[in-house]
């Protein structure tokens, strides 16, 4: 706790003020208590990592850098000088950037366009453009940012939009940037690349805060870190002198389990045979492309890729309600029986009649209806049960029984069934879906990004969950963004790219480097690889992670 | 966890509402050179003071508990819909044709089948919008907004050229058989030896309307449909996801709507003016709007707010009679109570949000 940025990374000349340095700042909203007593320092010319679960405050405290709120107390510190920071215009002066999650860029404007708005020289663009123009060339020279200036943002790759952003704070003179969450729409090597770039940055001497929930790029990348638990610094260390299982009970403030606890699979029949699935959808794209595949019973098929690539298409056709306007073709299989592809008994409820459960990927607008209460939402999807009917009414006691049940062996909180579903937290939201889809106990189960937004601590409840549904003898189609989810669940990997899938791999016989290769869209890697004779990780693409850049910019 | 108690939210907010409403209506009185004093209290006495004034306050109310009905049931699957006027006037003529055309020896059987009629037709009228926004996506508030314009003009059509008795010069229909008159209030209070209410058009269809909010409730909240309809209205993609097909859903909830819309006839075409007239609906369907959106949708609400308008249409009919205030100061005020209480709502509420944040933290602390 005691210890600070001056033991560990950074510059050795510790008598330069910090970049950033925060005393005391508290921040409430109404009765909730976003930040409490912040303490904070980040030392010039360093990365420093901010990790923490949903909810502990990181964002806010974001904020209130960059200006979007205000501190009811304390003190913050730029380059030792105290600073009041009204708005974002103050903290762009005191040369403090933000990258967002969500990016702010106008999509059918140019590089060049999005970068110098709200900068122009003057009224007319011409002189600002060309302005923008040289540094930019300079910019993308030094820190390997290279971004086609001309072109619009939505042709951009997501990767390459992160760039344009890091440039606008760059262009607006940035010495601090603060990335929040910047590698939650990346592919590995994207990943790699911004890391990359980071360290770049580093070495010309600007300062990073970087905000995230995933312990291994605190690991691979920062200098020190700072872990926030329930809007308080819980502490403040050097990267070099913890591990990640100390993060993790630093963040979640008790012992937690990081990696699944899973005896090996032993499949039995296959429950589900997919067979050459193509989806048009109504702008006439095709989003699936020939899919196929199996799970067998007591199997974990996990399903990798970049969002976008048509793993929610797939799910979506696999649960019953493909977008509208879609055309679809191909076959699906449950127990041996075909299903309806069209038609009136393609529908979700169809679907989970005949087995299927499904927690999808978007739980707060498909999983729940979040102004009904929890269990008004414990019977979503399975109102027409015939236990929930008395007469011409709903048993709303029938539901209510089952969903104290389920919100007792799910660990819901509060244990509170006649809260709305937006009074809980994001991982108390996912436990009641999944207490939902899981109680039902379904042959297969569907389950989409089951753990996103969701907090340490009912990850690794859930994952356990999965891993026991699967034990029952039951097929679970997992698919996830979250690589480490997806290598430490399924049995067996299969990656999707352009609404193909790419290749199958065993978990235990692949690594992160192969498998982002395959998220790509290098095909078959195993095959090259194979008959070239070279090992996956070392085959040459474009924005492969290259292990000998890693060490700062050549 | 809510920011302030259901009761503020429920009726804090809307009373506070209508006391600025209130309050702006004296400033324009006051600005016509009348007392606002005095306007209140011809109002009040004349809707509120006599059994006779609550007769046409209550008359009045059992139209708008219907069509607020109407607008409250579409709208739990967000479904806007305007065409509560057209509706009610299909509805009218639904009765007419039924009590013109059937023998019915007493009113006990000309209601269900009048019922039956005005239903029907309200719900046609609110079948092709509902379907054109189901399958092609026709916004439902242009259409049905259109569809009042097509149930006026057909209903010009009707009465001047079908229904129109031989050799009548008013646009209206013959008189509905006496068998099939329905009993007033008056008459049902008389029975259970009470005097009340003489001379009033309020009839025993305000008792169904009663009946209407309490079986609305039961559908919205404890039938499996009005769950589905409530799912929806929250979310598209969660209602497929859950196997509710949104085309049937949207559907049937206008089908309902324009059903409730449809049956207010039974209170002023047939319980009131015992023949089809023009103009019978006098704008009711769109006080709906005003009465659901004040009602918060629930169908007590819907209850209190309809009695609301029932209230400010008798007080303003009498306000015209006995003083110099014109009768079109009567809508001013009605604008301003739906501003308030509908278009003005969050003015009132995140003020009241904020005091009982405040006061739940001085208590906190």
């Amino acid at each position: 706790m005691a210890m600070t940025a001056q033991d560990a990374g950074g510059r050795p000349e510790t008598a330069a003020p910090y970049a950033i340095e925060l005393k005391g700042i508290s921040k409430a909203f109404g009765p909730v208590q976003a930040n409490k007593d912040i303490d904070l320092r980040v030392a010039k010319g360093s990365i420093h990592g901010i990790i923490g679960e949903n909810g502990a405050g990181k964002s806010t405290l974001m904020s209130i850098l960059y200006g979007f709120y205000k501190p009811d107390r304390g003190r913050i510190l730029v380059n030792g000088e105290p600073i009041a920071i009204a708005d974002s215009q103050t903290a762009i002066r005191a040369g403090i950037g933000m990258v967002f999650q969500h990016f702010k860029l106008v999509q059918n404007f140019t590089v060049l366009e999005n970068i110098i708005l709200g900068v122009e020289d003057g009224r007319l663009l011409r002189p600002s453009l060309a302005k923008a123009r040289g540094v930019l060339k300079q910019l993308a020279h030094e820190y390997e940012l290279n971004v086609d200036p001309d072109e619009t943002i939505e042709e951009l790759s997501v990767g390459h939009q992160q760039r344009v952003e890091i440039l606008k704070a760059l262009y607006r003179q940035a010495d601090i940037l603060i990335l929040d969450e910047p590698t939650g729409v990346l592919t590995p090597a994207e990943a790699d690349h911004l890391f990359r770039i980071l360290e770049g940055l580093k070495a010309e001497g600007k300062t990073i805060i970087l905000i995230t929930h995933k312990l291994r790029e605190i690991m691979d990348i920062t200098d020190t870190v700072s872990v926030m638990r329930r809007g308080e610094m819980v502490a403040s260390v050097s990267t070099a002198e913890t591990s990640p299982e100390a993060l993790a009970e630093l963040m979640v403030g008790r012992k937690v389990l990081l990696n699944v606890d899973k005896t090996p699979a032993r499949p039995g029949a296959p429950v589900l045979e997919v067979r050459d699935l193509h989806l048009i959808d109504h702008e006439g794209v095709e989003r699936l492309r020939g899919i196929s595949f199996d799970i067998r019973a007591g199997e974990i098929l996990g399903i990798a890729g970049v969002s976008g690539n048509g793993q929610t298409q797939l799910l979506e056709l696999l649960g019953g309600y493909p977008e509208k306007g879609a055309r679809v073709s191909g076959a699906i299989r449950m127990n041996g029986e075909a299903l309806d592809l069209t038609g009136a008994g393609s529908d979700a409820r169809t679907r989970r009649r005949r087995g299927i459960g499904h927690v999808p990927e978007d739980r707060q607008t498909e999983g729940l209806i979040m102004d009904f209460t929890a269990w008004e939402n414990i019977a979503f999807g399975y109102h027409d049960k015939a236990e929930y009917q008395k007469g011409w009414l709903m048993d709303n006691d029938a539901i209510r029984r089952d969903a104290k049940k389920y919100m007792e062996d799910f660990d819901c909180r509060p244990r509170n069934c006649d809260l709305a579903a937006r009074d809980f937290s994001g991982g108390n939201q996912q436990k009641l879906v999944v207490a939902r889809e899981l109680e039902r106990n379904p042959d297969l189960l569907l389950i989409g990004q089951p753990t996103r937004g969701v907090d340490i601590g009912a990850i690794e409840f859930i994952h356990k969950r999965i891993i026991e549904l699967r034990d029952a003898g039951k097929a679970v189609l997992l698919v996830s963004v979250e690589l480490d989810e997806i290598l430490s669940l399924s049995d067996r990997i299969a990656v999707m790219f352009d609404g193909r899938i790419m290749g199958e791999r065993l978990p235990d016989q692949t690594t992160t480097g192969e498998l982002g290769l395959l998220m790509a869209g290098v095909t078959d890697t195993e095959h090259h690889a194979a008959e070239d004779g070279i090992p996956p990780e070392h085959r040459h693409v474009d924005d492969l992670p290259d292990e000998t850049a890693n060490g700062g910019p050549r | 966890m809510d920011k302030m108690p259901k009761w503020a939210d429920v009726i804090l907010t809307p009373l506070i509402s209508l006391v600025l409403a209130m309050a702006i209506s004296a400033l324009v009185i006051l600005a016509i050179g009348e007392s606002p004093a005095a306007a209140l209290k011809t109002m009040v006495d004349g809707a509120l003071g006599s059994s006779y004034g609550w007769g046409f306050t209550l008359y009045y109310t059992t139209n708008f508990i219907f069509t607020g009905l109407a607008v409250a049931v579409a709208y739990h699957a967000r479904l806007f819909n305007i065409g509560g006027e057209g509706q009610a006037m299909m509805g009218g003529l639904g009765v007419a044709l039924v009590l013109l055309s059937v023998p019915l020896p007493h009113w006990l059987l000309a209601l269900p089948a009048a019922m039956i009629g005005a239903a029907l037709f309200g719900a046609a009228w609110a079948l092709i919008p509902a379907w054109l926004q189901a399958k092609r996506g026709s916004h439902i508030v242009i259409t049905t907004i259109m569809f009042n314009f097509i149930a006026a003009a057909l209903l010009n059509y009707v009465l001047v050229n079908i229904l129109r008795p031989v050799g009548s010069m008013d646009p209206a229909s013959a008189r509905f058989p006496e068998s099939t008159y329905l009993p007033a209030l008056t008459d049902i209070a008389a029975a259970i030896g009470i005097q009340w209410g003489k001379n009033t058009p309020v009839n025993i269809t305000f008792l169904i309307a009663i009946l209407a909010c309490l079986l609305v409730w039961l559908l919205i909240w404890r039938t499996r449909l009005g769950y589905e309809i409530r799912a929806l209205g929250r979310s598209e993609p969660g209602a497929l996801y859950a196997g509710i097909s949104p085309v049937r859903i949207i559907v049937i909830a206008m089908l309902i709507s324009g059903g409730l819309a449809g049956l207010m006839a039974i209170n002023n075409v047939m319980g009131e003016s015992e023949r089809l007239v023009l103009n019978a609906v006098e704008g009711a369907g769109f006080i709906g709007i005003a009465v659901a959106l004040m009602g918060r949708n629930h169908p007590f609400g819907v209850f209190l707010a309809a009695l609301l308008f029932g209230f400010l249409y008798q007080g303003g009919g009498e306000l015209a009679l006995w003083t110099s205030i014109p009768r079109e100061l009567i809508v001013v005020i009605q604008a301003l109570v739906i501003l308030f209480t509908g278009a003005l709502d969050n003015m009132v509420r995140m003020p009241l949000e904020r005091m009982f944040l405040a006061l739940r933290k001085r208590r906190a602390a």
